[in-house]
This record gives structure tokens, C-alpha cells and sequence, in this order.
């Protein structure tokens, strides 16, 4: 349990993004993949996953199509839109900045007065 | 409005939303299971496991269900949620905005629901857009508005353009009967009255429309008032009687409360009794063509017509008249007929006003905004780390920006309420500053309409200041931002100059304001100091009415001789009074200032020697006065003599005219012992040559703005003036001496009544309500404009100050002195302050043109008042400067640095 990092709010989107980046994938297969890409460290919550592709559908960031899946099981497929993969992309460079600065703000060494 | 479509469609396509949502969990679920089955657990385990894992479906169903359809909804009160946290936890600054706010919009408001009740309601009678004002004109002899002949009244009504026509007369009338005789406001009118203005009593009923009586029908209605009143309130009061001026009347109705008469002043439209009649009998003339008595006249045009349809019809009624009566209507004259959309003449020059006014006090909401707009800039400044990390954690522009927006209209709507609630509570107050010679056709409420209107502007207010921080946020740098601590001050470039900018227009729109408020306090200034003719000081009037009964036989004040003896015995009782020095008596026309149209007794001049037939004469205007008069007025005599006890019905008839009308008609200066051709006072139809005995000086009767148009005197002893006003001047006391003039006069006649007493002070002061109203206003609205300015100007100099800390520290580390820095502060805020200025003088030359009408003896553009107000301006923004620019010079260089 213990090398499982806790989600952050807000970076659930990014995940799923990410993840839906390397190819349409239903929603099952989403969180899979976000284990799998994250090294098995982060965790979603199964349903939780929902709400979040829901809203990214609404905001036209993911597009949807009905398919089979693997073992041919009737499934929904989540695939990114032009405005997703730029959202991606932005997000991506938001991250880093604050992971930057954060980092840098936490390394930074007590002064001398 | 899309937003409601697409939710509507969202609804119906719900359940095949649903119908695939159930699918898709359910598919997941049995996707993890079928995994967990691979990896060795029962069917049956696996299908719990798998549901365990899960979670509940229906929240994620509910959670999902909430970003289809309730989004904007949603986040709206979430967004509310959070602003009210901000709110409380900085209590300043919301308290100064929503205060700003509340001012702004609550003084809005107020003036909107005077324009509500007033312009924008259409006048409270049947079809109010088919009702007219019909007015002759003599344009060949300068005449205009001379009032209507019975058998024009006829040819009217008959002309198949109206489907109702009624005159209108009337005045005051005494009503007895009761322990003490009362003086009520009446009007005259034709039974068709109420029928052409679609109202109905609320007791009893109106008059027949077609009724044909000549005269009086000895039918009234009389006011809910005067019911309440006089007669309690007595359900039984039908078919009872009362005597008006030795009359006996029937009351047949009661008029709503609410019922006001579509006449311009605030007496006519209190009206408290209406009697109806044909105006072809006695007490009224004959019906003669070109006796036009009737001075007021409405109509009600047939459906369909409209107003420059029934005009044109009505311009060939007159052409086709004035052929088939060449004598009465003499080409020269010119006379013509106007209609006017009733609720034109009765609104009056109103509108104008009410415009003004609204523009100031829009003014007044603008800075406001502005000024909130800044302080809303400056804490976006504050709250930059915020946002940034707010940005960082997944918040999109959008979504900021529509937060700092709920949060701006969520402010303007608190401050509308707020103002709403001032607006309530101070509600009596308010509406005693609004004159009464305001016609209200409707009574002034917080209505609906005002509600919704305060709602709006609050939308629209909140939208214009929440623009510009809405707007900066637009591109915060994030790892900047974050990287700062504790100085908040960045991308302060663009926020600074927007906030100078802001400043820049906040002082341009309140100098407009100051400007026209400056305007019009000189424009009333000088009328103050106008020299109305007369002496105003330790004089009052007090009004008292001969009646005058239907039957002329029954008169006992018929005749000039009749007459005579009441108003010596009046005289020479008021001069007994202790303290009164002077008394004199005349008719109402001979109050200055205190008169409405129906009491100016127009008469045609006709001079001896060049005789102009009646209608083509120019008009000029009479009073009647008691010897006495001029001297009590202190109006000097100036050629000629005044009047003497001995000019009375058994001398020859004299007048004495005004140096106006002697210079207009006799600009040779011989009008002493010209005669001049006058109807006969008691004897219809007779005329005779009146002698010009005496000039006197010119008095400002109309109105302290209007020069004095020609008029003349009668000797009260040679007329027999009805509508008495006895004057009295020395040391009286204003609260008993109407009383005291009362027990003498009704010991010589109990059946008059003794009323309205008013010095000539009250008089004047009065005459200027409605420019009163309009400089208290404008003037109000400008002090808060400029308090403000004032403001806005303080805030954006300390952030400056703030911006600069470190660098005024280097300086006066390096040695600079405080008076410099000072110096520097002070010079930054001059410049915003000029710049705001001159801005605001360019527009105020272009506005001060559409002002013209509002002012008196002041040119538009006043030098004296631009320069002046100019010059206020600067130093207030000086003096809003000072402090922060002292806190300036107070910073410790060494705390300064450190910081840096």
C-alpha cells in the first residue's frame, strides 16, 4: 500500500488524456493502462473513472464510438479530439512548470538572516 | 435561451443516455470480473469482487448524470458558494463595494421609478393613445392657446374626427353648508367627460353623455377625498345635496382615490368636485362664435385614426369654417387648430428634466463602477498566487474568469439589494423632495417594473466592473507567479495602466457631472438674485372667493357697486390688525408668481384711433388691484398717477399698464391719456374706453425667469374681481393671521371662505421647486461623483506608492530627500488627474450645449464655472494624493531594501 501515491485532484484528467493519447481505449482498458503507464503507483478508483471521461467527452476533449472489445464484449471506445490532444499538451507543460517551481521551492535551503 | 434548448434536449434524450450509461458500467463490471476469473476465483466471487471494486453505480451514475445536464448550474452555485467566503473573509473591501453599488444603483432606481411612474406609463384612462389636447391658435396676431368658442366646441363634436369632445373649466368653488365654509378645487366639464376618458366612479355613476342640458345639470361628482372629508365617508351619500356658491347640487358619484384629471399642475389635478354642464347657458356667455372662453379643451378620436390623420382632416374642417365664417375668422389672424398627444401636454417639459437627470444619475453609476473595477484590479493583484494555483491544480481560464465574473455581478447584486433596501426605508423622505408640480400620472412606487429595472442594471453593473480583473487574469505566467513570494506586484505593467486608464475616465466623468451641476447652482444663484419688481419681504397673501351663483339675479356681488363696500370694509379692517402697516386686495392674477394659466384674464388690445377688429388684436394680460396695491408691493409709479379710492364705477374707467406694454405699444413714450376698448365689468356684451392713467414699473409675474410681458391694472372699485387675494404687510404672525383675517371677513360675509395664505417669500421660493429639485440633484449626484473620483484617484496612488517602495527606499538611501519623493508622487497623481480632466472639459463643452434649456442667465459655456470647477477638482485630486504620497516619503530605506 505504500508505494501507491495518492491521486491529486484535478490530475485524474490529465491521466486519462494521457492514457486515451496512445489509442482509443473503453473504459476498463483506461484504467489499465493508467496502472500500467504509472509504473502500478497510482490507483483509480473503478467508478470514479466515469464521471471524470463523462466530462471530458462534454468538453470535446474525448470523442466516443461503441466497438468490441477484446473478447468481444459490447464497449464503449474513448478516443482524444484535436482540442484534447492540445488540452494534453498545455497540461502537460503546466505540470512540469509546477513540479518545477515546487520542486525547487522545496529544496530551497533555510537562509541565513 | 440556447442554454435552456440544449437542456431541453438533453431531457429527452435522457433515457438513450441512461440506457448506454448502465451498459457501459455494467460492461466493466463484467470486464474486471471475467479478469478476476482468469486469475482464479469462482464465477460467483469474481462477480462480487468485481462490484466491491467498483463501487456503487448509481453515485457514478448520479455524478455522471450532473456534468450532462446541471453543469452551468452547478458550478453557478458553487461559484456563489465561494464567493460568499471571499466575502467574509475580506469584510473591507466587500463593505466599500457594496456600499459603491448600492449608491449607485439605489440612486439609479430612485430616479428610474420617477420616470417609471411618469413617462414611461401610458396615461391611466381607456385607449390613452387616442386622447388629445386640442389648441386654437391666432399665429397672424402672435397668439397662441386662446381657447376654444361653444360653437367650435359644437362643429367639433359634429366633425366625425372625434368620437368625444369636452372642454374643461373650472377653478375654485365654495362649498357650504358645513360649520365652515370651504374652498374646493372644481372643474367644469361637459357630461361627456368621464365617458371620453373611460373612467368610472367607484360609487354611483357617471354622467349621461347625452345629456343636451345648456347649463349646469346640477349633477357632481365629487373626489374619494372630499367624500372622506366632508361627508365621512357615507355609504349612503347618492342622491344627497350640497351647495356649491349658493347653488344646490346632487351628488350622483364618487371618483376612485386614484383618479387624477389629465391636467398639467398639482392643483388641477387635485380636483375635489366636478359639475357638469353645456356651457350655453348662464352663468356662461352666449354662444357666440368668436367669444372663446372655453380655455382648455380635450378630445377622444375616433378608433383608427390616427393623430396626423385627424389633423389633416382637421386643418380642412377649419379651412371650410373660415370660408363659411369670413367675419369671425378674419384671414389675418391665421387661426388654426393643433392637436397634441395628451400625455405630451401634460408631461409637459418634464421629459427633458427627467432625461437630464437620469443621464446624471448614470453618470453617478458609471464612476461607481469604475471605481469599483480599480479595487476589484487591485485585489486580483493580491489574488494572483491564488489564481495561479488554482490554475495549476486544473482550473481552466474559462472557469476562473466565470468565477471573478459570478463574483463581480454577485457583488453589484448584494450592493442593488442593499440599495433597494435604503430605497424602502428612506422612501417618505425621498419622495417629499419630489415636486409637487411634478405631474405624477401615476403614483411613484418601487413597482415591478422599478424591481426588475434595479435587478438589470445590478446585472449589467456587475458585468462592466467584473470585465476588467475578469480580463486580467487572462494570461497570469504560472511558474512566475508561483515562484514569487509574499510581493504579490506582477504583470503589473498592463494592470497598472489599466487602472491609470480607469482613474483617467473616472475623473473625466465626474467633471462632466461637477460641470453641469456648477451650471445650474449659478444659473439659480442669479435667479435668486433676480430683482423680481415687487418686494417679496413681510408680505403675505390670503385668498378669499365671491361666489358666483347660476343665476346672475341672485349675485350680490354682480356689480362693481355691489361689490365696493365688502372690500373697503376687508381694507379697513386688516389695517386695524396690530403690526400690519399695509393692506391692499386684488385678484389672484395679482399675486406674483402664485398663478396658474386660467387666472391671467387675457384681453385683445384695442386702442383708440387705430381700431383692430377683436381677434386680430395682439393679447395682453390684466390684474385688478385696490389703490393700495402698488405702494403695499413697492412697485414705483413711474409716469402717469396710480389708482384712488374715487376710481370706482360712477368715474371714468382707467387702467394703469406696465413699462413693458407702454414701450411695446407706445414706443413714441405718450401712452398717458390713451384709451384703451375693455368689456364692461357685469354687463355682458357691453364695452367701454378705459383711460391710461399711470406706467409702473415692471413686475416678473410668470415666473422669475421671464422677463415681464405687457400687462395692465384695473381698480379693483371698477371691476368685480371674484377671486380675491387680500394683502397684507408689516410684522404678522404666519400661523394666526389667517385665522385672524378669517373671524373679520366672515363677520362681514359668513359665507366666504378664507384660505391659503402664503407669504410672498414662500412665493418666490416656491416658483423655483422644480430647479431646485433638479440643482439638489445634480448637484448630490456630483458631490458623490467627485467623493469617488476622490477615492479612486487616493487607491491607484498607493498602489503606486506600494509598486515603488524599493525604489523611493534606493532613493533615499542614495540621499534623495523626502520632499522630492514626495514631489514625485504628487506629480504622478497631477498628471493622472489633468489628463482626466481635460478629457472630461472636451465633453463637457459638447454636453453643457444640450443644457441650455435648464439654464438662466448663464451661457452654456461659463467660463467662470468650467475654470472654477476645474481648479476644485485638481485640488481634491492633490489632497487624495497627499496621504499615500506621505507614506512615501515615511518609507525606511533599510526595511525597503531588505525586502527586495
Amino acid at each position: 500500500m505504500n508505494d501507491e501515491a495518492e491521486l491529486l485532484p484535478g490530475t485524474l484528467d490529465l491521466l486519462i488524456l494521457k492514457a486515451v493519447s496512445l489509442g482509443p481505449l473503453h473504459g476498463y482498458a483506461v484504467l489499465s493502462r493508467i496502472e500500467q503507464i504509472s509504473g502500478r503507483t497510482l490507483f483509480v478508483e473503478q467508478g470514479a473513472l466515469y464521471p471524470a471521461l463523462f466530462r471530458l467527452v462534454r468538453q470535446g476533449l474525448l470523442k466516443t464510438e461503441w466497438g468490441k472489445s477484446e473478447n468481444n464484449r459490447r464497449a464503449k471506445f474513448y478516443e482524444l479530439t484535436a482540442a484534447g490532444r492540445k488540452r494534453l499538451r498545455e497540461e502537460t507543460d503546466g505540470w512540469n512548470r509546477l513540479v518545477a517551481a515546487i520542486t525547487s521551492a522545496l529544496s530551497a535551503k533555510p537562509q541565513q538572516a | 435561451m440556447a442554454y435552456l434548448k440544449s437542456l431541453r434536449a438533453r431531457f429527452l434524450r435522457r433515457t438513450q443516455t441512461e440506457l448506454e450509461l448502465e451498459d457501459e458500467l455494467q460492461s466493466h463490471i463484467q470486464m474486471r470480473a471475467g479478469e478476476l476469473q482468469r486469475i482464479g476465483l469462482t464465477q460467483k466471487e469474481a462477480q462480487r469482487r468485481a462490484r466491491l471494486e467498483f463501487g456503487s453505480p448509481e453515485r457514478f451514475k448520479e455524478e455522471c448524470r450532473e456534468t450532462i445536464a446541471g453543469n452551468l448550474i452547478d458550478t453557478l452555485v458553487q461559484d456563489t458558494r465561494f464567493s460568499l467566503r471571499m466575502f467574509r473573509k475580506s469584510p473591507g473591501f466587500t463593505a466599500v463595494v457594496v456600499l459603491t453599488m448600492a449608491l449607485g444603483i439605489g440612486a439609479t432606481t430612485a430616479v428610474f421609478s420617477v420616470i417609471d411612474a411618469t413617462l414611461l406609463h401610458s396615461l391611466p384612462y381607456r385607449h390613452p393613445n387616442q386622447l388629445v389636447q386640442i389648441v386654437d391658435d391666432l399665429p397672424g396676431v402672435g397668439a397662441r392657446d386662446v381657447g376654444i368658442s361653444v360653437p367650435e366646441w359644437n362643429d367639433l363634436q359634429n366633425s366625425g374626427i372625434f368620437e368625444y369632445v369636452s372642454p374643461i373649466g373650472g377653478g375654485d368653488v365654495n362649498l357650504t353648508g358645513s360649520s365652515q365654509p370651504a374652498r374646493i378645487a372644481f372643474l367644469n366639464v361637459p357630461p361627456n367627460y368621464f365617458a371620453l376618458l373611460g373612467v368610472q366612479p367607484e360609487l354611483g355613476h357617471s354622467f349621461n353623455p347625452e345629456d343636451k342640458t345648456p347649463g349646469f345639470t346640477l349633477e357632481v361628482l365629487i373626489s374619494d377625498g372630499l367624500w372622506r372629508r366632508a361627508f365621512g365617508a357615507d355609504a349612503q351619500i347618492l342622491g344627497k345635496s350640497l351647495r356649491l356658491d349658493n347653488d344646490l347640487y346632487r351628488i350622483i358619484g364618487v371618483m376612485p382615490p386614484n383618479f387624477h384629471d389629465p391636467l398639467r399642475t398639482a392643483r388641477q389635478r387635485n380636483t375635489e368636485l366636478w359639475a357638469a354642464s353645456g356651457f350655453s347657458a348662464p352663468p356662461a356667455p352666449d354662444p357666440v362664435r368668436n367669444l372663446r372662453f372655453l380655455t382648455e379643451a380635450i378630445g377622444r378620436l375616433k378608433t383608427g385614426l390616427t393623430i396626423a390623420e385627424a389633423q389633416s382632416r382637421l386643418d380642412a374642417l377649419v379651412a371650410a369654417l373660415q370660408k363659411q365664417f369670413p367675419a369671425d375668422y378674419p384671414a389675418k389672424s391665421r387661426w388654426a387648430i393643433r392637436l397634441i398627444p395628451l400625455k405630451d401636454s401634460v408631461l409637459g417639459n418634464v421629459h427633458d428634466s427627467l432625461i437630464f437627470l437620469f443621464g446624471a444619475v448614470g453618470l453617478v453609476l458609471l464612476i461607481g463602477c469604475v471605481n469599483v473595477a480599480n479595487l476589484l484590479l487591485a485585489r486580483a493583484n493580491a489574488r494572483a498566487r491564488e489564481m495561479a494555483i488554482r490554475r495549476a491544480l486544473g482550473g481552466s481560464r474559462r472557469r476562473l474568469a466565470q468565477q471573478l465574473l459570478t463574483e463581480s455581478v454577485l457583488l453589484s447584486l448584494i450592493g442593488g439589494t442593499a440599495g433597494l433596501v435604503i430605497l424602502f426605508g428612506a422612501k417618505d423622505f425621498l419622495l417629499r423632495l419630489v415636486p409637487e408640480s411634478l405631474p405624477q400620472l401615476n403614483a411613484i412606487s418601487i413597482s415591478w417594473s422599478v424591481l426588475l429595472f434595479a435587478f438589470l442594471v445590478s446585472l449589467l453593473a456587475g458585468g462592466i466592473f467584473g470585465l476588467a480583473p475578469a480580463l486580467q487574469g487572462r494570461r497570469p505566467n504560472l511558474a512566475s507567479m508561483l515562484k514569487l513570494e509574499g510581493r504579490g506586484s506582477t504583470s503589473s505593467k498592463e494592470q497598472g495602466r489599466t487602472r491609470r486608464l480607469l482613474v483617467i475616465s473616472e475623473f473625466a466623468l465626474s467633471l462632466i457631472l461637477m460641470i453641469s451641476a456648477g451650471l445650474l447652482l449659478r444659473s439659480f444663484y442669479d435667479l435668486l438674485n433676480v430683482r423680481p419688481g415687487f418686494e417679496p419681504h413681510h408680505t403675505i397673501a390670503v385668498r378669499t372667493w365671491l361666489p358666483v351663483p347660476n343665476d346672475p339675479k341672485t349675485d350680490i356681488y354682480g356689480s362693481p357697486a355691489q361689490e365696493a363696500p365688502l372690500l373697503r370694509e376687508i381694507l379697513r379692517r386688516a389695517k386695524t390688525f396690530a403690526g400690519i402697516d399695509e393692506a391692499a386686495v386684488g385678484n389672484v392674477a395679482a399675486v406674483p408668481l402664485a398663478h396658474d394659466r386660467n387666472n391671467l384674464n387675457p384681453f385683445p388690445l384695442i386702442v383708440e384711433g387705430h381700431e383692430t377688429p377683436r381677434d386680430q388684436a395682439p393679447v395682453v394680460y390684466s390684474s385688478v388691484v385696490t389703490p393700495e396695491y402698488f405702494h403695499l408691493m413697492q412697485i414705483p409709479l413711474l409716469r402717469g398717477r396710480s389708482f384712488a379710492d374715487s376710481d370706482d364705477d360712477q368715474a371714468p374707467p382707467v387702467v394703469t399698464i406696465n413699462e413693458e406694454m407702454a414701450k411695446t405699444f407706445w414706443p413714441d413714450g405718450n401712452s398717458i391719456g390713451q384709451r384703451i376698448k375693455l368689456p364692461v365689468a357685469g354687463v355682458p356684451g357691453a364695452f367701454a374706453w378705459n383711460t391710461i392713467i399711470g406706467v409702473v414699473a415692471n413686475v416678473r409675474t410668470e415666473s422669475l425667469a421671464q422677463a415681464s410681458a405687457p400687462q395692465f391694472y384695473f381698480s379693483a372699485y371698477q371691476r368685480r374681481p371674484r377671486d380675491l387675494a387680500i394683502f397684507l404687510r408689516g410684522r404678522f404672525d404666519r400661523a394666526t393671521i389667517e385665522a385672524k383675517l378669517r373671524e373679520q371677513v366672515q363677520s362681514i360675509d359668513r359665507e366666504l371662505p378664507v384660505f391659503g395664505a402664503q407669504t410672498l417669500d414662500d412665493a418666490v421660493s416656491e416658483s423655483l421647486t422644480q430647479r431646485r429639485f433638479s440643482m439638489e440633484m445634480v448637484g448630490l449626484f456630483a458631490l458623490i461623483a467627485l467623493l469617488l473620483a476622490a477615492i479612486g484617484i487616493y487607491g491607484v496612488i498607493s498602489y503606486i506608492v506600494s509598486e515603488r517602495t524599493h525604489e523611493f527606499g534606493i532613493r533615499l538611501a542614495l540621499g534623495a530627500e523626502r520632499k522630492n519623493i514626495l514631489r514625485i508622487v504628487l506629480r504622478s497623481g497631477l498628471r493622472l488627474a489633468i489628463a482626466g480632466a481635460a478629457i472630461g472639459l472636451v465633453v463637457a463643452v459638447a454636453v453643457s450645449r444640450f443644457m441650455a434649456t435648464f439654464l438662466f442667465g448663464v451661457p452654456a459655456i461659463d467660463l467662470l464655472t468650467f475654470t472654477g470647477v476645474t481648479l476644485l477638482f485638481i485640488t481634491v485630486a492633490l489632497v487624495a494624493c497627499y496621504l499615500p504620497a506621505l507614506r512615501a516619503t515615511k518609507v525606511d530605506p533599510i526595511v525597503a531594501l531588505r525586502d527586495l
